[in-house]
């Protein structure tokens, strides 16, 4: 067994060590916002926090996590609340397809815990290892400075 | 999909005991390279074991005239580190060119020796540096790691513990060149060092390369020559990533700019 943290729950799961973390998350705790796309630690839209530490969880096996601090997507909303950075996504239209946005809000959520009022550049930085093939970036890079405005 | 078998050591010591006692076992750092060839299917160990975490492979820190950064240090914290800023530069910089935060966090400089890519990007700067390489059993130069496409000097039994850069004050000059400036992996990348003359190339052969005549031509103050000279210190060749030609001509270039801002 392999005993971890996930947003704060404790988890034990029966499943071979090396296996990713992405395909447990996903398949074994039936937490599927956290996205593949490919596989190989390129687009980040599979990005967790580890311990803290913005990851592909493409790239890591789950008996890797062991005793770890893991936070998902779906640790972001607190009791059916959005956090800052979710609304100003939505109030800036930070979303198209959809798909690269739990791995966005993820490097995001790190960069903000870590630094909560970026640069632009810090931004642009932060959201580097996440591809979006939809908005062109400004829209996220946006998202992201006006809950730097908010938070200070 | 048959999962390699897992073993998680809880010091270096277990590591070795339990990797000399395991055949076709793989260690595994970060992961960023070997979990996209395990999961692609592209490579087969029996066994993985995890010296991620290990304490004994963690850490950067002064000892006698060098600064050594541990195997499983991430990019991260070498990026953050005022003594890897202070006293090698260089290594920071490669640093800093190495994918995004996600891989930042997990790359290591044990991985990148270990999994030896001919465009690793922190290799050059460990040559151009004359590191060494301090493994479970002895110390390699860098020059002498490298024997082959993606092949080592090392024992199946034997882990690379740290890597030894020696404090003398060298100014390494490092360029990497890729398809753009982020996040590519890199069609040419050079480390140079005029005193003493150091010329590393990554990307242009099939290991990581000392460019010896171009150094030689260096060390006799010839800036010119040692420019000419590394277009056939260099063996590259036409893949995905670029074409021979382009590589040599950058090659050439890259080493130019980097001799010139010596100069400067």
């Amino acid at each position: 067994m392999i005993a971890f943290k996930v947003n704060g729950v404790r988890v034990s799961i029966d499943a071979p060590g090396a296996r990713r973390l992405l395909d447990v998350l996903r398949e074994e705790l039936g937490m599927t916002g956290t996205k593949e796309g490919c596989g190989e630690g390129e687009c980040g839209a599979c990005s967790v926090l580890i311990d803290g530490e913005v990851v592909n969880s493409c790239l890591v096996a789950v008996g890797q996590v062991e005793e770890c601090a893991l936070e998902t997507v779906e640790g972001l909303a607190r009791d059916g609340e959005l956090t800052a950075i979710q609304q100003t996504f939505i109030d800036y239209g930070a979303a198209q397809c959809g798909i690269c946005t739990p791995g966005m809000l993820m490097a995001a959520h790190a960069l903000l815990q870590r630094n909560p009022t970026p640069s632009e550049t810090d931004v642009r930085m932060a959201i580097g290892g996440n591809l979006c093939r939809c908005t062109g970036y400004t829209k996220i890079i946006e998202a992201i400075l006006a809950c730097r405005t908010r938070a200070s | 999909m048959p999962y390699p078998r897992f073993l998680k050591p809880r010091s270096l010591a277990e590591a070795l005991g339990q990797l000399a006692m395991t055949s076709d076992c793989r260690p595994l750092a970060g992961g960023t390279d070997l979990l996209v060839t395990l999961h692609a299917g592209q490579s087969h160990p029996g066994a993985l074991i995890d010296i991620w975490s290990l304490d004994e492979l963690k850490g950067v820190r002064e000892v006698d005239g060098a600064i050594e950064v541990g195997a499983a240090e991430s990019y991260t914290h070498i990026i953050e580190s005022p003594l890897v800023n202070r006293h090698a530069p260089a290594l920071a910089e490669a640093a800093r060119t190495i994918g995004a935060a996600q891989i930042q966090n997990r790359g290591t400089l044990g991985g990148n020796l270990g999994t030896a890519s001919p465009a690793g990007d922190t290799l050059p700067v460990m040559l151009a540096a004359d590191a060494t390489i301090l493994t479970s059993r002895r110390t390699i130069p860098a020059s002498d790691f490298f024997v082959g496409y993606r092949t080592t000097a090392l024992e199946p039994d034997e882990l690379i513990v740290a890597i030894r850069f020696p404090r003398d004050g060298r100014r390494i000059r490092f360029r990497k060149v890729g398809t753009r400036q982020a996040q590519a992996i890199s069609k040419v990348v050079m480390a140079v060092s005029l005193e003493p003359a150091r010329v590393a190339i990554g990307s242009v052969a099939e290991v990581p390369l000392r460019a010896l005549a171009a150094e030689a031509a260096l060390a006799d103050g010839d800036l010119e020559r040692a420019v000419e000279a590394v277009g056939s210190d260099v063996r590259p060749i036409d893949d995905v990533r670029s074409t021979a030609t382009y590589r040599r001509q950058v090659t050439q270039n890259v080493l130019r700019r980097l001799l010139s801002e010596g100069a400067s």
